[in-house]
């Protein structure tokens, strides 16, 4: 009986004393965790998406608790999200303006030259590192959606003739599809920004529309049309500088023979799709 | 033991493809006429690009130098024909981004004759001055990969070579340009192997032989002089044979470990063609302006093995070979495991294309893909013990980095694990697109 008993009670023993040390422990060794950051990483969408630029929600919680950054940095949240947070931590918003992906390119698969067939597996960079795909034009978009697969906030669609088309309302500015396409295609920009360069292709005159029919051929009339300073050429393609001080105005767009420079007033593709429905 | 040392002749893991070379490899190689337009790009090896040193409608004879090495791993470029400059331009390269080239156009009245030079005295010249001339000549690896040979003769101090490793193995299915090389100019081959022995101070030459060549191995031994230290190995008929590191394995037993050269285990592997090119150059002056393709594949009327100016078209080359077979769906440069699809017929021979392979329908035609069973088959292809199943899966899921942590910068693409895998899964492009994205993957400003 007295040596049944010997087990159980060094167990207790044991137990008691490792206890003991952790009651210590606690008491002394104890850190404070302010417990706003937890309340605040609640009020995040926990897409740890890096659109804010820190590696999770988690550290941008800490971030925005300790006041480096503001809670408008954080492009995912809905603007009522941002206000809460604001309040909860009596700090200024720091609305930003809303930016959103636009691509650099409008030759599908009804407009741009197509040389080959691309035979391999679903993927543009896939089709990139093969021969540069089917197209002809060596810097536009392969239509293949590699930016639909990365695409974490299921924004962007690709659209019957082949391009990604961005959904502007869901499209939270994260980097993910600026990475993703193997041609540098996508760009970040305010929705505010109406003025926008659709194409890619360093090449002037003939040699661009050969390649597609909707190439900027680095004409210059968008650059003679719009505010002086506000358009300048660069490597055969229009740049557009909103921080110039010139007013953009769709006039700009006016004489463009191939659409290339475009003034977008609604969805990026519908613009287009409607110009096709014109000429068929 | 050494007996039984053709034993172990072997490397671990590979793969046995039908190697489909009867069609090519009783044909003698003929030389193709000259054409009229030529396309000569800039970036014709690995490293950096050469510089053009003519300017557009200036009269260029073959085998002038037409641009000069851009750095040290970069190598001279020199005119295929006699005719005039058109442009020095940017044009679509074979990999589908615009490069730098250099467009050529033949003089229809020219004899296209290189004037054959006295015989260079290599003996007299100094290791650097020897080093310098490889270079000048344009000489880079004919295997495929087209890695500049000056670049591996100069080994840094402290390093000794010992042996002269001559890579004959051609284990690419169709391709049989390095077969023929060795029945038909056995004295170059030789000759050019005893000038690189000689300068890198090796003891003895070896050379690599699958033993389905067994009428080169007999004509090579017929050739070797008694005094040469020149042995031919057979080697075993296995995918990729030919890798370098693959044949060292197989003939001296020694493996090299990753990340570093054959040089570390005092081995200098060299192409058959790239030792011929060599041969050419000292004995006869000619520069690297022409190589031997293998045109092959069931889209071909009649496969050949020809001469061609190095920036031929890949059309004017098909259209000697008799044109393509109606169905032909394919074009590929370079052999069929590890060769790359070509967008155009306009697209030149370069010095590293062995072979232009026509495909119909019927080959190229994608069988279904299913999900992979983790059968293992991939891990026991592999030569270089990677886990291509976990690297595909991977690159479906798009977590290239992650990749880094499975060594996927040590795959060279041989496409064993493709071939080898019953799910149809295209382990290779997958491992490819995740070395592309992860080397030019646009990191976002933050």
């Amino acid at each position: 009986m007295n040596s049944m008993l010997v087990a159980p009670a060094i167990m207790v023993g044991i137990g008691l004393f490792f206890g003991t040390i952790l009651a210590i422990a606690q008491r002394f060794l104890k850190v404070d965790e302010d417990p706003r950051i937890e309340a605040t990483n609640e009020l995040l969408p926990g897409t740890n998406c890096g659109a804010c630029g820190q590696p999770g929600c988690l550290p941008f919680a800490e971030k925005l608790v300790s006041g480096e950054v503001d809670p408008g940095q954080c492009t995912v949240s809905t603007d009522d999200n941002i206000e809460q947070i604001a309040e909860y931590l009596q700090v200024d918003a720091g609305r930003q303006e809303k930016l959103v992906a636009r691509l650099r390119c409008s030759g599908g698969h009804l407009q741009a030259n197509q040389i080959a067939e691309y035979l391999g597996f679903e993927g543009c960079r896939a089709a990139a590192v093969v021969s540069g795909g089917g197209k002809g034009c060596s810097w536009g978009c392969l239509g293949l959606a590699d930016c639909e697969r990365a695409c974490t906030f299921d924004a962007i669609h690709m659209n019957a003739n082949g391009l990604p088309q961005v959904d502007t309302e869901k499209c939270r500015a994260c980097p993910d599809c600026v990475a993703a396409c193997p041609r540098d295609l996508f760009e970040l920009m305010p929705l505010s920004q109406n003025l926008y360069v659709q194409c890619n292709i360093p090449l002037a005159g003939e040699a661009a529309i050969q390649l597609c029919e909707v190439a900027c051929d680095a004409c210059g009339k968008c650059v003679a049309d719009a505010a002086p300073g506000l358009i300048t050429m660069q490597d055969n393609l229009p740049v557009i500088d909103y921080s110039s001080g010139g007013e953009p105005r769709p006039d700009a767009v006016f004489r463009c023979a191939t659409h290339s420079i475009v003034w977008l007033e609604r969805e990026q593709f519908q613009e287009q799709e409607s110009r096709q429905a014109r000429s068929g | 033991m050494e007996a039984f040392r053709f034993l172990r002749r072997n490397f671990e893991h590979g793969v046995h493809p039908a190697h489909h070379k009867q069609q090519t490899e009783n044909l003698p190689i003929q030389r193709v006429p000259f054409g009229k337009d030529y396309l000569m790009p800039l970036g014709q090896h690995i490293g950096v690009p050469a510089q053009a040193v003519v300017t557009a409608g200036e009269k260029v004879r073959r085998g002038q130098l037409i641009a000069k090495p851009g750095g040290f791993v970069s190598t001279g470029l020199h005119s295929p024909v006699t005719g005039t400059v058109k442009t020095v331009g940017d044009f679509r390269g074979v990999d589908g981004r615009f490069a730098p080239a250099i467009e050529i156009e033949a003089d229809p009245f020219a004899t296209q004759q290189v004037d054959v030079n006295a015989a260079i005295d290599w003996r007299s010249l100094s290791l650097e001055e020897f080093i310098e001339a490889v270079q000048m000549a344009g000489i880079v690896g004919m295997g495929g990969a087209a890695f500049p040979a000056h670049v591996k003769l100069s080994v840094p101090d402290g390093v000794k070579i010992r042996h002269l490793l001559i890579n004959g193995a051609e284990c690419e299915p169709f391709l049989t340009t390095d077969h023929r090389l060795m029945l038909e100019r056995p004295e170059a081959l030789l000759e050019g192997a005893e000038i690189m022995r000689q300068k890198l101070g090796a003891e003895e030459t070896v050379i690599g032989v699958e033993m389905n060549k067994p009428d080169a191995i007999e004509i090579l031994k017929q050739h070797i002089k008694p005094d040469q230290p020149i042995r031919i190995v057979p080697l075993k008929v296995k995918y990729p044979q030919g890798a370098e590191k693959m044949m060292i394995k197989s003939v001296f037993d020694v493996e090299v470990p990753a990340g570093q050269l054959p040089r570390d285990v005092e081995v200098n592997v060299n192409n058959v063609g790239t030792i011929v090119a060599i041969a050419d150059y000292f004995l006869r002056g000619m520069p690297l302006i022409e190589r031997v393709v293998t045109v092959a594949g069931p889209g071909v009327t009649y496969p050949a093995n020809l001469i061609v100016p190095l920036g031929t078209p890949v059309r004017d080359v098909v259209k000697f070979c008799g044109g393509l077979k109606p169905g032909s769906r394919e074009i590929i440069m370079g052999g069929p495991m590890m060769g790359r699809p070509i967008a155009s017929l306009d697209a030149p021979i370069l010095k590293g294309c062995s072979g232009v392979l026509v495909f119909t329908e019927e080959q190229t035609a994608r069988r279904k893909e299913y999900p992979c069973i983790s059968c293992g088959r991939c891990l026991e292809a592999c030569p270089y013990f990677l886990n291509p199943s976990r690297l595909a899966r991977l690159s479906k899921s798009r977590m290239f980095d992650e990749m880094k942590d499975y060594h996927v910068f040590d795959c060279v693409e041989c496409g064993c694990c493709t071939f080898a895998c019953p799910s149809n899964i295209p382990i290779v492009q997958l491992i490819r697109t995740a070395k592309d994205d992860l080397t030019h993957r646009k990191e976002p400003e933050a």
